[in-house]
Formats: structure tokens, sequence, C-alpha cells
């Protein structure tokens, strides 16, 4: 007997799907670390830290903290993503603690990103 | 002469870490777990190397008769690949990249103050016991580079001036 | 008569992660059907564009000539939107965007230049999934196309799809995918294996470790398929040892996949049983050669064989096998998913899809980056890579490794695809581009990639064992000053002689750095024997280490920096260098600014 059949496939993509989009009264922001080998060894589990401590410390629960693995663009490790609710999603480079501190209280807090530290906005364009 | 061979073989034994018959049973879960299967020879020697640190003759013949395969073919596979080695290590590995990211942004000034600062070469281990060096082909960290680990930390963006202080770092 | 229709109107349609999360794909499949069934397809456009940072707002569909901001679009207000905007002329008032008051100051990804010229295909993923979450790769179409192989598919037509499809292998030797599998299918030989080759070993590529760290599934589906495809049921994943982050995060892809039945027995109700090992590497270059791959595997020192029986019919325990690399193997899904014609529709004439690139050494946004076939070199490092750092100038880019060549400045435009490449003396290798300024000597670099060499030859052939060994120690002779009339053309002769005899695909390409760069960069090569100076200043037994007086600018950087104390320098004068102090260690040249040392 298979475990899952394809019809359970779909029911994963459309539950995942509605999870991974951000709303009004569940999840209002998104941070994901980008944590490959060149993420890690440029900091990027300490700026995970920070993020964990600050989430816990404040005993916040609507903000998803993740990873995911090498945006691309080693020279500007560590990198993270933000994402706030109905906004585009923005990345960071070159983070280290303060900056991450900053971009968690005026970004994910208070949905104004840091200008001072943000690469771009959006999201890639894949192939079609 | 007796005594002089007396000496040497003492001198022997002294430079060389023997690993006693109770220290090889360590192997015996490593040898039940691959025994049989096809393609097991590359990773008991890894695991080997884990429990160890280096293989030396004594773990290369226990793993032969445990796998059943013959000593000359072990010892062909350990001197083939880089990883394993034969020889114990320093405290501190550092394993420098010289991969071609690395070299252009003058990885080759860092090898050049290592080699002269600790005083060994490629693949040797300092006198001390503190560090030994290795040469390695890329990391895959190039935007950091140029790039070299000591134990499990990465140093990146080196400027060839800091080198010595951040081996001063590990004692 | 086929003219090619002149469109009154286009749909501009956000192809962006965020709007294809929220289904800009079927709305735009919506509309196409709405469009047909009102004969209007030759009318109105749709084109598929990059993100416009309104993802929270998507779907977005923009019409032109109007202008017009759609946003949060369905798949069932289609008929309204061509009904009402295209027949009638009137704008949709209930679907209107509303343009946010402030502006961010924040660029769009699309805008600047490293993102936005990228086309993901390979890398679909980056980023936006956690890599140890099964759930988040099936959200985005993952494991799908198993599904629809298995399923919908004979082995015959995914082979033939993947044949229409044009890919060739990513490794390096660019040979076609379909015609691999097909041949290893033909095989009545039980049992077969398909492996996955991710022994990156070309110093200064990365993007196989990249995949197998932040979308593992990725290559187990492919891989999945593959064996679909040829009728193995056991894969192996060969990772080189220096990769224990992929190993990890590709063991817990493997736990999940098989927690699922999408690895195991009877995947998906197909009846297709298929599982997969990893076998880790021990660090050895010429395990990326084919047989030698598989002699490790099977527990042996990887040394690689003569060729003919190929691998497909006698490979891994002598059985039927199929070797792919990490990056063929994530191309698969979506080219079964959309369509060989889909992926053929992207890249050139000879080279289809995609190519991603690790992009590395003198350029300022080091990275990894995936381009359409047939990008020109010089978008890569100048609009992509950011140009060279320091105001430096562009010498050269080295492309494929120990493999490869060089592609001088004033070549750059050439068009990266397997064919250009091999025409100017390169190669694509796996994709590592590193790229070489001014400051770097192309003997030095010869001679780098030669000591490569020497070190990873597995000894078994003449050619490479000794042939490369004498080629280390001319250009070592050159380099420290030793070189003579004639060694140039020697070094052409030898070089000839390795690639024509040697007995592997290491061996077969490893003079091809040294031959490259004489060709480019003969003078050089002379500067170094005749004239006994290094024009790049990296060679230390041919520099002078005398400070040019009128290129001096007394700013006393030179002085700071030694570290042997032999800069003799006071404010306002002209620096020299005592030479009986003088280690040769470079560093006062690497810090003068102005060039004023030889």
């Amino acid at each position: 007997m298979p475990k899952i059949s394809i019809q359970d496939l779909k029911k994963i993509k459309e539950r995942e799907r509605s999870r991974m989009v951000l709303r009004e009264g569940e999840f209002r922001a998104k941070v994901t670390v980008h944590m490959g080998t060149c993420g890690i060894a440029a900091g990027a589990r300490d700026i995970m830290g920070v993020f964990r401590d600050e989430i816990a410390k404040r005993e916040i629960t609507d903000v998803m903290l993740t990873n995911s693995g090498c945006a691309g663009l080693c020279a500007k490790e560590p990198m993270i993503t933000v994402e706030v609710v109905e906004q585009a999603p923005v990345k960071y480079i070159k983070l280290n603690k303060d900056k991450a501190l900053r971009i968690f209280e005026e970004h994910v807090l208070q949905g104004n990103p840091v200008e001072d530290y943000a690469l771009a906005m959006g999201s890639e364009t894949m192939a079609t | 002469m007796e005594e002089r061979d007396a000496i040497l073989k003492k001198k022997r034994e002294a430079d060389r870490v023997i690993i006693t018959p109770d220290e090889l049973e360590q192997l015996d879960p490593v040898i039940e777990k691959y025994y049989g299967n096809p393609g097991y020879l590359i990773p008991a020697l890894k695991e080997a190397q884990e429990i160890f640190g280096y293989l030396p003759q004594e773990v290369q013949y226990k793993l032969a008769v445990g796998l059943n395969i013959p000593a000359s073919h072990v010892y062909g596979v350990v001197t083939f690949y880089s990883f394993f080695t034969i020889q114990p290590r320093g405290r501190h590995v550092i394993r420098l990249c010289l991969g071609t990211a690395c070299y252009v942004k003058g990885a080759k000034e860092i090898l050049e103050i290592v080699q002269r600062e600790v005083g060994i070469d490629v693949g040797q281990t300092s006198d001390d016991g503190r560090f030994t060096l290795e040469a390695v082909r890329c990391l895959g960290a190039c935007g950091l580079a140029p790039v070299f680990l000591v134990g499990e930390n990465t140093h990146g963006n080196v400027i060839p001036g800091q080198t010595v202080k951040i081996l001063d770092g590990y004692q | 008569m086929c003219a090619s229709p002149s469109y009154r109107m286009h749909f501009m349609m956000c192809a962006g992660t965020g709007c294809l999360a929220s289904g800009s794909a079927d709305v735009r499949a919506a509309l196409e059907k709405e469009l047909v069934k009102r004969n209007l397809q030759d009318e109105v456009q749709i084109v598929m564009t990059g993100c416009n940072g309104f993802c929270a707002m998507g779907p977005l569909v923009v019409v032109y000539p109007d202008g017009v901001f759609y946003n949060q679009v369905k798949p069932e207000h289609a008929p309204l939107i061509v009904e009402e905007h295209v027949l009638k002329g009137r704008v949709v008032e209930k679907l209107l965007f509303k343009e946010p008051a402030a502006k961010s100051a924040v660029p769009l990804m699309k805008d600047i230049g490293f993102f936005g010229l990228q086309r993901l295909i390979v890398l679909r993923n980056r980023g936006l999934i956690d890599a140890e979450n099964i759930d988040e790769y099936i959200a985005r179409d993952g494991y799908a196309a198993l599904g629809k192989a298995l399923l919908e598919m004979t082995p015959e037509e995914v082979i033939e799809e993947v044949k229409k499809s044009g890919l060739r292998g990513r490794g390096g030797g660019g040979f076609p995918t379909g015609l691999k599998w097909e041949e290893c299918a033909r095989y009545d030989n039980f049992p077969k294996y398909t492996i996955c080759n991710g022994d990156e070993g070309d110093p200064g590529a990365f993007m196989d470790r990249s995949v197998m760290e932040g979308d593992p599934h990725s290559v187990l589906e492919g891989m999945a398929i593959s064996g679909y495809a040829i009728g193995a049921h056991q894969g192996y994943i060969y990772v080189r040892a220096e990769y224990p982050l992929a190993i990890q995060r590709l063991e817990k892809a493997m736990a999940d996949a098989r927690e699922y039945g999408l690895l195991g027995k009877d995947i998906l109700g197909s009846g297709f049983d298929f599982d997969i090992a990893i076998a880790p590497g021990a660090g050895a270059f010429v395990c990326g050669e084919s047989t030698a791959l598989m002699f490790s595997i099977e527990g042996k020192r990887g040394m690689p064989r003569i060729k003919p029986p190929r691998s497909a019919e006698a490979g891994l325990w002598n059985q039927p096998t199929n070797l792919n690399n990490v990056e063929t193997f994530a191309n698969i899904n979506p080219i079964i998913l959309n369509g060989g014609d889909w992926f053929a529709s992207i890249g050139t004439e000879g080279s289809k899809g995609t190519k991603v690139f690790a992009l590395t050494g003198a350029v300022n946004n080091v990275g990894l980056v995936e381009v359409p076939m047939g990008t020109s070199l010089k978008s890569l490092i100048f609009d992509i890579g950011g140009g060279i750092p320091k105001k430096r100038k562009f010498k050269a880019a080295q492309i494929g490794g120990p493999s490869g060549g060089c592609i001088p400045n004033g070549m750059e435009d050439v068009e990266i695809d397997y064919e250009s490449l091999y025409g100017v003396g390169a190669m694509m290798g796996s994709g590592g581009v590193v790229v070489m300024d001014d400051h770097t000597c192309m003997v030095d670099t010869a001679r780098f990639f030669t000591d490569f060499s020497v070190e990873e030859s597995c000894g078994k052939c003449t050619p490479c064992r000794e042939g490369l060994k004498v080629m280390l120690d001319k250009l070592t002779d050159i380099v420290e000053g030793r070189g003579r009339e004639g060694d140039v053309e020697f070094l052409q002769e030898l070089g000839r002689h390795i690639n024509g005899t040697s007995h592997c695909g290491l061996g077969k390409s490893a003079a091809n750095p040294v031959l490259s760069t004489i060709r480019y960069f003969r003078d050089e090569y002379d500067a170094h024997i005749h004239e006994k100076h290094c024009p790049a200043l990296v060679c230390p037994e041919l520099i002078d280490f005398v400070v040019i007086e009128e290129k001096c600018k007394m700013c006393g950087l030179c002085y700071r920096n030694c570290p042997s104390d032999a800069i003799i320098w006071e404010k306002k004068q002209v620096a020299r260098i005592d030479l009986s102090k003088c280690t040769k260690c470079r560093t006062c040249i690497m810090n003068c600014k102005f060039g004023a040392i030889r």
C-alpha cells in the first residue's frame, strides 16, 4: 500500500500554500534567515539567535521565524528576508546583531522597512 | 649495538601514540554495521577516523580482518583519499582553502605566513602538537575568500596581516 | 500566409514568486481560455513579467496601453476582464488597484542588476523554502512532476520529453541527458542504478552544494524520475566530504520522503519502487569522473577505467548505470511539469535552458547566478556581477576550473553556451567563473591549475602523471626566473600530448589552463622568460622591488605596512626599499595605490 496518494499530495500543497501566505489574525510577519554554508560561516546563526531571543523575550506569537538555503549573493552575507503582511518581502544584507535588532523593531514589529540595510524588495524572476 | 636498537625502539614507541587492544574494541560496532554491505569500506574508515582521529596500522589491520578484505586494499584506499590520515593530528587543524577564488584573493600570502610563523609545511604537525596544516581545494565558501578553518571555526575575508592574531587565539 | 499577429493590447502578468504562490498561473490559464473562446488570441497578448513589488496584492494584471492595474485577480474574474475591458473598453472598478500614498525608497528586485537579470529554473526554490520541511517543497509543486511521470506517462514518454527539452549534462561534458537515459534504458540487465554526481570538485564552483543544501528534494525527485525512465530501483548520491551540511540535509530529506512514501515501495500507488542512499566521498578530485566515482562507491580507489564499455552498459558493480550531475537532476522536474518544448524555448540553438554560475574572484557581487544560456560574459561580470572592485581593470575570466580556460579582456562579448566557450578555448565545466583583475599573473595562474592537477592526478596513466609534473616544473622555472627560450613552445607541444593521450577527462583537459593562457597572454610568458619581469607584479623572483620616483606620492603607506622594516621613508620624501631587509612579501605593492613599485 502506498503511504500517500496523488490526492494527498495536492491537499498538502493547498494546506501549505495557505499557511505560507501571511494574513491578519494569524502570522503578521515572516523572517527567513538564509543559512547555506557561506551564510552560516558569515554569522547567520547569530542573526537567527537574535530573532529567536527577541521573539521569546517579548512573548510574540504571530511572527514566523524560519530558515532557508543560500540566497545567492554570497558577497553580502549574512542575509535575511522579512515579509510583513500585505507588503512585498524585503531582503537585507551584511547583517550583524545590532542591525538585526533594529530590523526586528522597525520592520517586523512596526512594518516600516529599514532602508539603510535593505538591498531590494520583491521576489526573483522565474524562467517562463 | 643492542643498546642502540633498544634506544631507537623506545624512541619510536614514545613518538607513536599506541592504540591499545581495549581501545580497538571501539571498532567492533563499526565492523558489525558494515560487514557484508557492498561499498562499506569508505564509510567504515570515516567512522574509524572519527573515533581515533587518524588511521594507524592497528586500526587498518583490524578493519581489514573484520570486514574480510585484504589489508593492502585498505591501505590503498586510505592513502588514495585526502580525507584520511595515518598520522596523528595536532590539537587544532588549520584547513586553508587554496581554491581558485581564494588563490586569486591572496591565499598564497596566508599560506606563506602560516608556514613561516608556525614553522610547518602543508601536511605537517607542529612539534608542540598545537597545529596541523592542511590545504584544501575549495570549501565552497568563495564569497568569503580567502578562507581558512581552524577546527570547526571558519575565518573568512582574512587579511594576511591578521593571520598571526587569529592563530594566537588557538593555544 | 502566416503573418505574426499585431496585438492591440497586452496583459502584463507578474510572474514573481509572490504572485505565482497566490495563483497567477491559474489566472493566466483562465485569461488565455477566455481570449480563445472569444477569438481574441491574436489581438491580446499575455506577457509574464518580473515582480512589481506588490506581492501581497497579487496576482496582478496590468493592461497596456491603458496602464490599468488590476489586483487580487482570481481565475473567475477572467470573463469579466475580457468582456468589460477588452470588448467594451470599460475599466473593471472593483479590481482596480489603489497605489499606496508613499512609495518606498527600497528598489525592486527586478530593478537591481544582480537579481533582475537572473531567470530561475534550477534555483526556483532558493531562499523561499525551509530545506528541511518537505511540505514547503510540496507547496511549490514539489513531487508533482514525479506524480505526473509515474501515473500519467510511460518511461518512454518521460525520456521523449527530456530529449525534446534539449537538456545537456550540467557537470561539464554537455552530453544530451535524454540520449543518456535512452541508452541506459535499452539494456535488459537488472538491477540498474542511477547516480547523482555531487562531487563538486572544481575549485570556485559551489552551485551543486547550494542546491543540495537549499533544495534537496529537487535532487531526490529528479533522481526518482530518472530511475523510472531507465528502470532502476536504487539510486546513489555521491557527495564530497567537504559538504557536511549538504549530507545532513539530504539525509533529512530522504527520511521525510520515505515517511510520505515518495521514496520506497509502490510510490504514489504506481507500483514503482525506488530508494536512494548517500555515498560520501573522501576527498579526491578525480572521483568526479564517472567510472572513478563508481569505483569509489564500491569502496575502491577512485581510478578511472578504459571505456568502452560505457557506464550505461556496465557501470556500478558492472550493471547498467545512469550518472547525472546535481544541477541536471534539478532541471528534470520543471521539464516534466511544463513540457520539453517550454524548456527548449529558453536558451540558444544548441544549449537549452539556463545555467547556474558561481561567480567568484575579483568581482563585486560574488554569488550564485542563474541566467539563460546565451547570456554574454560581459553581462554576467558587469551587469550581474557589478564589475571589478577597487576600480581595477578586468583582465580575464577563468571558466570551467582546472579543465577550462581563460577568456581575456576584449572577448567578453562571447555568449555563454557549450559551443561558443569551446570555440574560444574554454569550456562550460560545472560553471565556476573566476574573475581576474590586472593584479593577477596569468603564468602564475596556469602554474596554480597545473599544481592542482598534479596533486589530483590518480597516477594511472603516464601522460597525466608524468607529463603534468614536467609541465609544472617548467612553469615553476618560468615564474622563478629560470625560463629559457623555447619553453613556451615546449609547453605547447607537451600540452597537446597530455590532452591527446591521457586516459580520462581529468588528463584530457588538464593542459587547457596552460594552453589557453599561452594563446591569449603570450606576452606575459615572454616578459617572464626574456625580461625576467612579472608584469602583474605577482611572482616575487621577478620583481625588482624598486620605487619608481616619478610615480611615488610620498604617502608612506608602504612604510607603515612593511612587516620587515625594509622601507626607508620620511614625510615629503620618496620612499626607498632596503633590499638587504626586504623579504619580497609584496605587502608594499599591495598597499601602494599609485603603482609606484616595480
